[in-house]
């Protein structure tokens, strides 16, 4: 929708633009955008750029003579996306624009009433596209902001820990979709060849559903850990997840071990180590040396999902 | 059998299948069911969204919260309008898999309920419904 005579807009942002400034950043205040000391010069910037895409005479805001009002745009959008705002909240930014600049235009154009008419048309099919385009920037950085943390979580619910020399762990929490097995499977078998550990524990303590699926990815894991030359015990198979895996079929041909101490005891044996109380402490035999009998605790009752 | 109450949800991406299992264990609570009768039916639940969405080409599950007489318990239907499942018995025998699996799916699952029934036919769709009783 081009205009046909050269729009007043460039003039008039110029001419005024202290006046609407101060006009704009109230309304902001008054549309609930945050107002912080970077505002002025963030507004001063942004109708600085509207001045320049006006000018252009290009009517969509996706043109090249546009760039510095989507700067200015992209960098708020961001901001809003990492800080948790609402869309609404944010593109309020440009839309709480409208009313201080159609009254500015108002005066100017006095009774002039086409005039009025073409100029309020024009400023506000620009402020809706570059209100939209807000919106698609703040949209995509919320995408990138959840993916960002989907990986991190992946990560963070997968640390592998070396106990010993030789003994690494992995504590599972939450569910075992295929995406993090296949990063657990991939920092253990990692982990395996950088310490030259023999024993791999899989605690599935926090895993709060075993089902053939997960089964088939520790069973996988176990084999690949093998492979590199580690051998695994599974612990923190609670009562519960033990009768149904029993139920389910599944033969989880693998050492496994009530808690994760006990599977930690055994790894020590295995490894040629023993855990000895000290003199004077009563008892100086090692508890690592009945851990393959002991029942041992059965963790927390059950973890959600 | 009394239907105390009956939801309804789509089981058609990876996420489902936790939702579905985040709801069937409400259900089973509710029912009084033992932390082995929940992991159980819990268990058995997966099996068969997965199911549904693996095969299937994803369909929906309903969860109900059922009384028999003075007995409690929980009923689960997946249905799907997929492919059909050419030959039951075989599906249902321990070890067998089209997909790469462990094949215990469906044999495992029907071992984990009381109650286990599937209908199915080729073109026609699957629904498999179980039921385990408190
Ligand atoms: N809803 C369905 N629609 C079509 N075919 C199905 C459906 N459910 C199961 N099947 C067939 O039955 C077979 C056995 O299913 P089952 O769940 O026992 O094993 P699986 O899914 O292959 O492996 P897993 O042990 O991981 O469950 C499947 O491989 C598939 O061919
Ligand atoms: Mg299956």
């Amino acid at each position: 929708m081009a205009a046909p005579t050269p729009s007043m807009l460039p003039q008039l942002l110029d001419k005024h633009q202290a006046q609407l400034m101060k006009d704009w950043l109230a309304g902001q205040r008054a549309a609930g955008v945050v107002v912080d000391v970077e505002s002025d010069e963030r507004v001063r910037r942004f109708i600085a750029a509207l001045r320049q895409g006006a000018s252009s005479n290009a009517d969509d805001v996706k043109n090249a003579d546009w760039a510095a009002a989507r700067d200015v745009l992209e960098q708020i959008s961001r901001e809003r996306a990492l800080k948790g705002s609402t869309p609404v909240e944010t593109v309020m930014f440009v839309f709480s624009l409208k009313d201080p600049l159609f009254a500015l235009l108002r005066r100017e154009c006095g009774s002039d009433a086409d005039r009025l008419a073409r100029e309020i048309a024009n400023a506000m099919h620009l402020l809706d596209q570059l209100g939209l385009y807000t919106v698609e920037v703040f949209q995509k950085s919320r995408e990138e902001v959840i993916g960002r943390q989907q990986e991190e979580l992946l990560e963070l619910s997968t640390p592998v820990v070396q106990l010993w020399d030789g003994v690494i762990a992995v504590p599972l929490i939450g569910t075992l979709d295929s995406a993090r097995t296949q990063v657990v499977m991939e920092s253990l078998l990692e982990e395996i060849v950088r310490t030259g550990a023999e024993i791999a524990i899989i605690d599935i303590t926090g895993v709060p559903t075993v089902d053939t699926l997960v089964a088939q990815h520790l069973l996988k894991t176990v084999s690949a850990a093998r492979l590199m030359g580690a051998d695994c015990i599974i612990s923190g198979i609670r009562p519960q997840i033990a009768q149904t895996i029993v139920h389910l079929g599944v033969e989880l041909d693998v050492i496994s071990k009530a808690t994760m101490a006990d599977a930690f005891a055994v790894a020590l044996r295995r490894t040629g180590r023993m855990v000895v109380s000290r003199a004077g402490n009563g008892k100086g035999a090692s508890k690592a040396e009945n851990g393959d009998k002991a029942a041992g605790k059965t963790g927390a009752g059950q973890s959600g999902e | 059998m009394i239907v105390e109450k009956s939801e309804t949800l789509p089981v058609r991406v990876s996420e489902d299948v936790v939702r579905v299992r985040q709801l069937v264990r409400v259900h089973a609570v509710k029912a009084g069911f033992s932390l082995v009768d929940q992991t159980k039916i819990v268990t058995a639940a997966s099996e068969i969204a997965r199911n549904t969405i693996d095969y299937g080409g994803g369909g929906e599950a309903r969860i109900e919260s059922v009384t028999l007489g003075i007995r409690k318990g929980v009923r689960l239907t997946f249905s799907d309008k997929g492919p059909g499942i050419e030959d039951i018995e075989r599906a249902l025998r321990d070890g067998y898999t089209t997909g790469g699996g462990l094949g215990l799916g469906l044999s495992g699952a029907k071992r984990l309920s009381n109650e286990f029934d599937i209908q199915s036919a080729p073109g026609q769709g699957t629904t498999v419904s179980l039921a385990r009783w408190k």
